[in-house]
């Protein structure tokens, strides 16, 4: 680490001179430098240092705006109309109102990390102390923290160290939330701009949230082989007390399976989680369980299997608490960002919490001390789970029957349901007897509960479909591999030039939430498809489940048919939301390890060199959330594209690039200065698709970089060639736009596209050093 | 039949489309069109009307009208598994990106569209493309033919059974030459 605090005092100071007294000598900071790698020009970049670059992305891109809302009611001159051009009282209009919308959930987003962050951290230095070592991968990780590096310049050392680093990210949130203020930044490209800090700074909080808990609670250290987890509502043994875990942070979770395994109770009790909570449980302890996607939160608790429910924070439904006392289960708010009004019982003895909570005199408590949390839950479990014997609110079968005959078919549970699943029709089956139309929902239904709410006569409309498919849920027995966390650097030296030179055809990073249009199965398909054809394929966070949460003829799911490593068909889970930066870390250290870029604090050359160069996109195929937002920024402006589902429309900008207008698509070869048509590779940077099959023809297209060889291009544009055709029926029309050389062209291909490129009237072009800085020229044209 | 915005929260300001009250009134709004464009989106396979798909409907509405039709999504292959030929396929977001540029000169290169008709895209995804064009296509007219009651389009048919829906696209298709 590079600075250090020092503090001189002295109550009396003798010298020749003179006397001096009460002396307090404070320096800030000593640089205490032993990173022999220069430092870059933007360490700790400001929200405007880098909108240079910021404006090149979003030249090339441009924002396609779709408001969601016409209105603008943020202040009290509000609600204003900005409809077609007018601006508001303050003097926004739409585009600058969108592109300040997409701010404030990208910094909301990057303020969630960041928290998150800064509670692990100071909860570890608390515990361990500043100078407990990060370490994320022992002698096969050299570079543990590349975003962290690229961005600030840090190289941190231990978590003393991560602690500086996160201040430099609460400075920046702070600064870019404040630019959202009412009469502040007054022009949507800007405003974008700093949505693009807020990812960067989303990147860097989530590395330090991930790097400080894989150093000390010893989670898989990069590691190919990480286990596989037990997945599924099928895999919990219902013998057993059930302590389920719901969100994040990881920490109160720690001192459940802590307080266990003291008490030799690990394998008396079942710890299960929905979310990221519970995947970074499985990191910690292989036999804690994955329930599912964060979709699942009614059906995990309506089920009745959860003795004990905690909660920390982040995608936390908000009626968790109500939805468990419906169920006589307990509730532990363990977050002090999520209090659920419950009575802050931190520093009651652990006896008096258990007998309130097991005796129903309260329905939940707020414990703030993670130890104590695991103490509470354990006893909390092993005496209610017989009292409560898995109390179920779902109704029987003949329940819902009768039940249905009552539903009035007035539509207002389609209308409210984001999937616009035939609810009024699958109740009219069901009040005839016939249940399979609410079975049939079942996969598709995301568990919002929106359906409930629009019900004139209550209906308890999700707990019908729930029971209607409660075979298939309790018969979800899968695996999902425990997050591996960093990609190793000997993994990168092996793939970094067949990456770069296209010849493995693209990295596939599929991460983010559960907000799927029709189950999660797509995510799984896409994934295959894929890892069979040879890609890189990341996951993170629900996305990782869902991915784990199907099997093959074989009857293997995806992390038992593919290995985990970090190679052409590898399908590796990082891990939970904030191990995200170990895939755009991937990316910066191909730049780094293999291209012998310079990481630090030179953020501008490396964005540069992946966005023309590493051939990666992100799906979020079921993005929902804010946090999800500031994720996919981050990679924006690393200049990785980012595709999401049909939902992620609701984010209400994407960024396009136009494909028909050939002065979008110049770079320069760096080798001479000459300004080369690269043609539309990649063609967008953020992008809502339709379909799994559109998906698929798009990731494809976007792992195209204007850096490829011609072998790596051939490779490329078969795969996109073949999907296209299997899925569209037809040649792509866009084929000449990719093809730069005769060489280009895949070898079965060679006579059909020779044809298209005639009449096109296409013409050869070079293959250039691509950099679109002309600082990275190395020799200018006379 | 409700002209109320068919997903419950998806309401406009102060900007509303007008409702089709009867096929006649689409019909008169083609006509009048120099330049109109179809966007078919994905559910096209996924509405069966009167035993026949969607997709069917709209062939035969476009083969009758002449409309050019833009698939989004995977639609190109089940218009040509069809036998149709849609004028051109691209993103349901990249054709929307394409409508809100003014020098934009269509698909066949020979002029900005000046109607814009959509049907069949996910609910949610077309409301939002419509209020992009809204906001950012002043001088586009845009529709939809789908069952449910769009408020930002600037002409919506309002929320009707499949039954009518199936009854309006044939009638508008009878309404052009070569239609049956």
């Amino acid at each position: 680490m590079s600075k250090k605090g020092l503090r001189i005092k002295a109550k009396e100071l003798t010298t020749d001179i003179a006397v001096v007294k009460d002396l307090d000598i404070s320096i800030g900071k000593i640089v205490d430098d032993t990173w022999e790698e220069p430092m870059g020009p933007t360490p700790m970049p400001h929200i405007s240092t880098l909108r240079n670059w910021d404006m090149k992305l979003l030249n090339k891109y441009k924002p396609f705006y779709m408001p969601d809302c016409d209105l603008c009611c943020l202040c009290t001159y509000g609600k204003c109309d900005l409809t077609a051009g007018k601006r508001g009282a303050c003097g926004l209009n739409i585009a600058d109102q969108s592109s300040r919308i997409v701010l404030i959930a990208c910094s909301i987003g990057a303020a969630t990390h960041t928290g998150h962050a800064r509670h692990v951290v100071d909860h570890l230095i608390e515990k361990y102390g500043r100078n407990h070592p990060v370490d994320v991968g022992g002698l096969n990780v050299d570079v543990e923290a590349p975003v962290t590096r690229l961005v600030t310049g840090i190289k941190p050392e231990t978590l003393g160290d991560l602690d500086e680093v996160l201040t430099y990210c609460e400075t920046q949130v702070t600064h870019l939330l404040s630019a959202a203020h009412t009469g502040q930044e007054a022009n949507n490209l800007d405003f974008e701009s700093k949505a693009f800090h807020a990812g960067r700074v989303d990147q860097v909080g989530m590395e330090v949230a991930d790097l400080a808990q894989i150093s000390v609670f010893d989670f898989p250290k990069a590691d190919p082989e990480a286990p596989l987890i037990e997945m599924g509502l099928g895999t919990i043994d219902k013998s057993k007390p059930v302590i389920c875990c719901i969100g994040h942070n990881v920490v109160p979770s720690v001192g459940i399976i802590d307080y266990m395994k003291e008490n030799k109770l690990d394998n008396r009790l079942e710890v299960v989680g929905l979310c990221c909570t519970a995947i970074d449980n499985s990191r910690y302890f292989d036999r804690a369980k994955i329930v599912g996607p964060i979709s699942w939160e009614l059906r995990v608790i309506r089920s009745g299997l959860v003795d004990v429910l905690v909660l920390d924070e982040q995608c936390v439904r908000t009626d968790c608490s109500l939805e468990a006392e419906r169920v006589h289960a307990p509730v532990i708010a363990a977050s002090e960002k999520n209090c659920i009004g419950y009575k802050d019982r931190t520093n009651d003895p652990v006896d008096e919490i258990v007998k309130d909570l097991v005796s129903g005199k309260v329905p939940g408590v707020l414990i703030l001390d993670p130890e104590k949390v695991g103490e509470v839950a354990v006893k909390v479990a092993q005496k209610i789970a017989p009292i409560r014997k898995k109390t179920t609110i779902l109704p029987s079968a003949e329940e819902i029957v009768k039940l249905a005959k009552t539903c009035r078919q007035c539509n207002l549970c389609q209308r409210s349901c984001p999937q616009d699943l035939n609810i009024p029709a699958a109740l009219k089956a069901a009040a005839e007897g016939n249940l399979a139309p609410l079975t049939d929902l079942y996969e598709e239904c995301i568990g919002c509960g929106r359906c409930e709410e629009a019900c004139p006569i209550k209906l308890q409309i999700h707990s019908f479909i729930l029971k209607a498919g409660q075979k298939y849920m309790l018969e979800e027995t899968n695996f999902c591999r425990a997050g591996r966390g960093a990609v190793q650097d000997v993994e990168i030296r092996a793939v970094g030039g067949p990456i770069v030179l296209g010849e493995i055809p693209g990295i596939l990073a599929a991460v983010g939430c559960a907000n799927y249009p029709h189950g999660g199965k797509d995510v799984y398909d896409i994934c295959r498809e894929f890892a069979q054809r040879r890609f890189i394929v990341m996951t993170s966070g629900c996305s990782a489940m869902s991915a784990g949460s199907y099997r093959n003829e074989e009857g293997k799911t995806l992390y038992e048919e593919f290995p985990g490593s970090f190679e052409a068909g590898g399908v590796l889970n990082v891990g939970s939301c904030v191990s995200n930066p170990h895939i755009a870390g991937a990316a910066i250290k191909v730049a780094n390890i293999f291209a012998k870029r310079n990481l630090r604090g030179n953020y501008e050359e490396i964005a540069d060199y992946i966005h023309n160069r590493v051939g990666a996109v992100g799906l979020a195929w079921g993005a929902y959330s804010q946090k999800a937002a500031s994720i996919a920024s981050g990679f924006w402006s690393l200049g990785v594209p980012v595709l999401v589902g049909p939902h992620g429309a609701k984010y209400r900008r994407m960024l396009m690039g136009r494909s028909d207008k050939p002065e979008n698509w110049e770079v320069y070869d760096a080798r001479t200065g000459d300004t080369v048509n690269v043609g539309p590779a990649p063609e967008h940077l953020f992008q809502t698709v339709e379909t799994p099959q559109e998906a698929m023809v798009a990731i494809a297209k976007l792992c195209i970089r204007p850096n490829d060889t011609w072998k790596g291009r051939s490779i490329k544009l078969s795969h996109y060639i073949d999907l296209h055709k299997r899925h569209y029926g037809t040649m792509p029309k866009d084929i000449h736009q990719f093809v730069r050389t005769m060489a280009d062209i895949p070898m079965t291909m060679k006579d059909e596209i020779k044809e298209i490129l005639k009449a096109k009237g296409w013409k050869e072009s070079v293959i250039p050093d691509p950099t679109m800085l002309p600082r990275m020229i190395r020799k200018r044209k006379e | 039949m409700s002209c109320e915005p068919w997903q419950c929260a998806e309401i406009a300001a102060t900007k509303k489309a007008h409702p089709i009250n009867k096929p006649d009134v689409a019909v008169a709004l083609i006509k009048r069109a120099a330049r109109p464009i179809l966007i078919v989106g994905s559910n096209a396979t996924e509405r069966c009307l009167e035993d026949k798909l969607l997709i069917e409907y709209l062939i035969d509405f476009a083969r009758a009208s002449k409309v050019q039709v833009v698939a989004t999504a995977h639609m190109v292959a089940e218009f040509l598994k069809r036998g149709y030929e849609p004028a051109d396929f691209m993103s349901a977001m990249d054709i929307g990106n394409r409508l809100v540029d003014p020098d934009w000169q269509g698909i066949d290169g020979k002029g900005h569209p000046d109607l814009a008709m959509f049907v069949a895209l996910p609910y949610y995804m077309e409301s939002l493309i419509l209020c992009g064009l809204k906001h950012f296509a002043p001088d586009l007219r845009t529709m939809t033919l789908d069952n449910l009651f769009h408020p930002h389009a600037s002409w919506s048919f309002p929320n009707a059974p499949l039954k009518t829906w199936a009854e309006n696209l044939t009638v508008m298709t009878s309404k052009f030459k070569g239609g049956k």
